[in-house]
């Protein structure tokens, strides 16, 4: 009893440590949402007049659509008319190079660890760091552009690529697609564009860092990776932001398209501030992440992290359209204190022997709740489909819940479909075991758990698979006694 | 006139004339119905399911007594077999039928449903029926409510075993007429009381038909409950049969559901476990031909600790049919120490046959055991390879293969007249593949 209760101080005493508020002064759009917001974001992104009636044909799409109630999570309405939609750095002019970018904002991204310097110099990752909706810099673009390859912010691929993205965007998420999808459509303010030509093996991970920092916004970024035939893209995505006491909507659209024999890697460490400990603030993060594997042999692979914000609404989902393509999903999320996660997958299955894969680890601490919901649709057409999927579930407390929603629609007789799931706490046994052995009980958890996140976390990158291991015991430390 | 408007023309027409005990309960139902309506595929319960373009057409809704032409020949046809010593009990068009059943156990009351509610059970019935109300949520389970007239009650005694089972027969006679019959009933098992019930459905006639049935069962301490449902009705009905079991003592269930038939079939099976060491076993095997359509529900709440539930659901789906499986286990936060266990495994025998499986926990206490598993693919080709290389013609070794599966099942039916039956029903369908 008396380690529980030391756990439960500990926990107390850890913090977000993420929570800092950089002071950049900032241009942002007036409060709300109307057609000017949406005319004032592409205004002052330069766009061109066939992305406004884009953007405009998803607002007016969206006023007519009704916030979805289906998902197992709870939060006060969202007046949607208290939102900055756009909060951009004010810088002088447009940087050129790294030197030029505000070095305040350059101290943020050090702090956050991901120093774009150093990230040049010695890891070999190119970073697009988005803060408050607008890409900061890109680092790397001139060896990638070598290969032929485009990573560049949105609102850039834009101007200079708009042919690429006119193609493309939309084209996986329709603006129609849900009510935050249609809402990201009309306001999204920037994110990143990657084009991977034919034949061509991306030589780094290219990685995108989010942040949110001013109050009262809203971050909608957009992302678009391309892989032509042949590519092979890493691609990395972290999340991070300020603690506030209200909560902060973040609603992104991810899209991700592969052609014959491409693959496309895409791994998120998602560490948004997760709120108090008694559950005021933190970030809604709602967001729609779909691939589609266009190609034939193709693959698309999510893995993801998910430690942080308050709620938790999103299934990266792959439609496997090409024949013989592959979707993979991995997923360790973790809820503790009130976080709410409601998080999973979609597979659809539509070109002859595809095959997916699902791995999905929820740990719940606290009075948190952790759902899986997930889909996997094997079409009339799909013949000789294959699904594997997997969802276990921790329960660390007796206040918390963890739920499971497969969701199996088979409509070809020659698919196989198999799914398992398994919800239970810590075995006394295990800990009984390493105690035996000289390992105190909070070390031993931590050693359970990380063998329980595992087959997960092997699938992530090296850069991101240290950092999400930490991640994973801050989040959980002292929730187990 | 539109479904609505007659039903609630009907609803004031059967009133409450006789003030029984019921017309509280049934008044609130048909105001829920109002509300909510026949539910749709928006409905996440119905998601797989629809139902509403069957209350497309006018059915006739039967008044409290038995009115048919049903003739003991009629009857004879439909009996399930090693009935000479059970227990009958008759529904037509969801009326109780005192002149057709019989009661052979004196462990055995049986009463109409009213008369029970207004004699001397008033106060328990009042207590018990609806209790889980689910009927204030569900449309279809608020419709037959609001329309509860003619049911039963049947209560087995304290400490009695009941050596012979109890058949039901819900017989729907749509001769000449579209008929809507929905049958109600309230089964006390008490204390040390022991009763096994099999359930069947017929229909005659070949006008449309639709069942919307209701079973409550109650169990108290170290009562004991095998319940058999057996759906091989002929194709044109549709059925929504809902059989709610609540443990309020530490008692035992074992059920197996079996549906062969019928063009649109939806069970319900909901299990509520309130007292510790309680147990729940459910079996389910369904083998829909042509364009049938079978959805099973099934719910096991955990409400109290140490409980174990398991739970086997195996189909074959044949032809265009489509098969649909919802599993929920929901373990509340005191319920700590559940075990239970559910799995569903599909063979899709047709191109054009689909399942939409959805095996659902929802879990709020850390102490559990809780875990599901859930198969879909076709016929195993090296078992068919096997049997084919060792001189089997295929037609029997598919056969064979089925029946292995279907056997899991079949084996958990235990009076032996009725896995007779069972069996043989499944080895006939299994010949014309």
């Amino acid at each position: 009893m008396s380690n529980e209760l030391s756990t439960i101080e500990q926990h107390v005493l850890s913090d977000y440590k993420y929570g800092f508020v950089t002071n950049i002064e900032a241009d942002e759009a007036p409060r709300g949402l109307s057609e000017d917001t949406v005319r004032f974001i592409s205004a002052k992104k330069n766009e061109p007049e066939w992305m406004l009636e884009w953007r405009l044909k998803a607002y007016r799409h969206w006023c007519n659509m009704t916030i979805p109630h289906w998902a197992n999570i709870k939060y006060p309405p969202i007046d949607f008319q208290d939102i900055i939609y756009y909060s951009a750095p004010k810088q002088k002019v447009t940087p050129k190079s790294l030197d030029e970018i505000d070095p305040e904002l350059r101290r943020t991204f050090e702090k956050l660890g991901i120093s774009l310097e150093e990230q040049k110099r010695l890891s070999g990752v190119a970073v697009d760091a988005v803060i408050d909706s607008v890409s900061i810099g890109t680092t790397f673009k001139a060896q990638l552009a070598e290969l032929g390859i485009i990573f560049c912010s949105m609102s850039e691929a834009i101007r200079e690529h708009p042919e690429l993205v006119r193609k493309y965007i939309g084209s996986v998420v329709p603006i129609t697609d849900n009510y935050f999808a249609a809402l990201n459509s009309a306001v999204f303010s920037d994110g990143s564009f990657c084009y991977i030509p034919k034949g061509v093996r991306c030589p780094m991970e290219l990685s995108t860092y989010f942040r949110i920092n001013a109050e009262n916004t809203g971050q909608f970024e957009r992302t678009l990776i391309v892989a032509e035939e042949g590519s092979y893209v890493s691609y990395l995505e972290g999340c991070t932001a300020p603690m506030r006491d209200e909560n902060q909507l973040h609603a992104a659209v991810v899209e991700l398209i592969t052609m014959d024999h491409a693959e496309i890697k895409y791994s998120t460490v998602q560490n948004w501030y997760p709120g108090d400990k008694q559950g005021n603030g933190g970030i809604y993060n709602f967001v729609t992440k779909r691939g589609i594997c266009k190609g034939n042999h193709s693959k698309i692979s999510w893995t993801q992290v998910e430690t942080g914000s308050a709620i938790t609404w999103k299934y990266p989902s792959v439609i496997l359209k090409g024949d013989h393509s592959t979707g993979e999903f991995y997923s360790v999320a973790v809820t503790n204190n009130h976080q709410q996660a409601d998080t999973g997958t979609k597979m659809m299955h539509l070109g002859k022997n595809t095959r997916s894969r699902i791995v999905s680890k929820g740990i719940s601490a606290g009075v948190s709740n952790n759902s899986y919901r997930g889909l996997v649709h094997i079409g009339k057409n799909a013949a000789d489909a294959r699904n594997f999927s997997q969802c276990d579930s921790l329960l660390l407390g007796d206040k918390c819940g963890a739920h499971t929603f497969p969701y199996i629609e088979v409509k070809n007789n020659t698919a196989v479909v198999e799914h398992e799931a398994t919800t239970s706490k810590i075995g006394e046994d295990q800990i009984f075991y390493c105690n035996q052995r000289g390992i105190d009980t909070e070390t031993a958890v931590a050693l359970i758990i990380n063998g329980f996140a595992k087959e997960v976390m092997n699938q992530l990158p090296m850069e991101f698979a240290v950092e999400a291991q930490k991640l994973l015991a801050i989040s959980l430390e002292g929730s187990v006694g | 006139m539109d479904t609505l408007t007659y039903f609630k023309k009907r609803f004031e027409q059967l009133g409450n004339a006789n003030g029984n005990g019921l017309s509280a309960i049934r008044r609130n139902a048909f105001d829920a119905f109002s509300k909510m309506g026949v539910p749709t595929s928006r409905h996440e319960e119905w998601k797989y399911t629809r139902i509403s373009s069957l209350f497309n057409k006018e059915y006739e809704i039967p008044g409290e007594t038995v009115e048919s032409g049903i003739s003991p020949a009629d009857l004879d046809g439909i009996r399930l077999p090693g009935y000479g010593e059970a227990n009958e009990l008759f529904f037509v068009n969801g009326i109780y039928s005192p002149e057709l059943s019989v009661v052979r156990s004196p462990e055995l009351q049986v009463q109409n449903l009213e008369k029970a509610a207004a004699g001397e059970h008033a106060a328990w019935i009042k207590a018990q029926l609806g209790h889980s109300a689910t009927y204030l949520k569900d449309g279809i389970n608020a419709l037959n409510t609001a329309f509860a007239h003619g049911g039963a009650f049947l209560k087995v005694k304290k400490g009695s075993i009941t050596e012979h089972p109890v058949y039901i027969y819900n017989i729907t006679d749509a001769r000449g007429r579209n008929m809507l019959s929905q049958p109600r009933s309230l089964i006390h098992v008490t204390e040390n009381a022991q009763v096994s019930i099999v359930e069947t459905y017929a229909s005659f006639g070949k006008e449309e038909s639709f069942s919307n049935q209701v079973m409550e069962v109650v169990m108290e301490r170290d009562a004991m409950l095998e319940y058999y449902k057996i759906q091989n009705d002929e194709s044109r009905t549709g059925q929504v049969s809902t059989t709610h079991i609540r443990q309020s003592g530490k008692s035992h269930v074992h059920a197996v559901t079996v549906t062969l038939g019928g063009k649109m079939v939806r069970n319900n099976l909901n299990i509520v476990m309130e007292e510790q060491h309680s147990e729940a076993h459910m079996y389910g095997f369904y083998f829909p031909e042509g364009d049938a359509h079978v959805d099973n529900h099934t719910i096991v709440d955990n409400v109290a600790p140490n409980c174990y539930s398991n739970e086997l659901y195996k189909g074959v789906m044949k032809e265009n049919s489509t098969g649909v499986f919802n599993g929920k286990i929901f373990v509340r936060q005191q319920a700590q120490k559940t075990n239970a266990y559910q799995s569903n495994k599909n063979i899709l025998l047709s191109p054009d046959a689909t399942i939409n499986t959805k095996p659902q926990l929802e879990i709020f206490a850390d102490d559990v055991k809780c875990s599901h598993g859930c198969t879909v693919g076709k016929l195993d080709e090296e078992g068919l390879f096997y049997l084919r290389s060792r001189g089997v013609p295929e037609s029997i070794a598919r056969s064979l293969l089925l029946h292995g599966f279907a056997l899991d099942v079949l084996e958990q039916i235990r009076p032996e007249h009725i896995r007779t039956y069972v069996d043989r029903l499944i080895s006939e369908r299994l010949e014309l593949l």
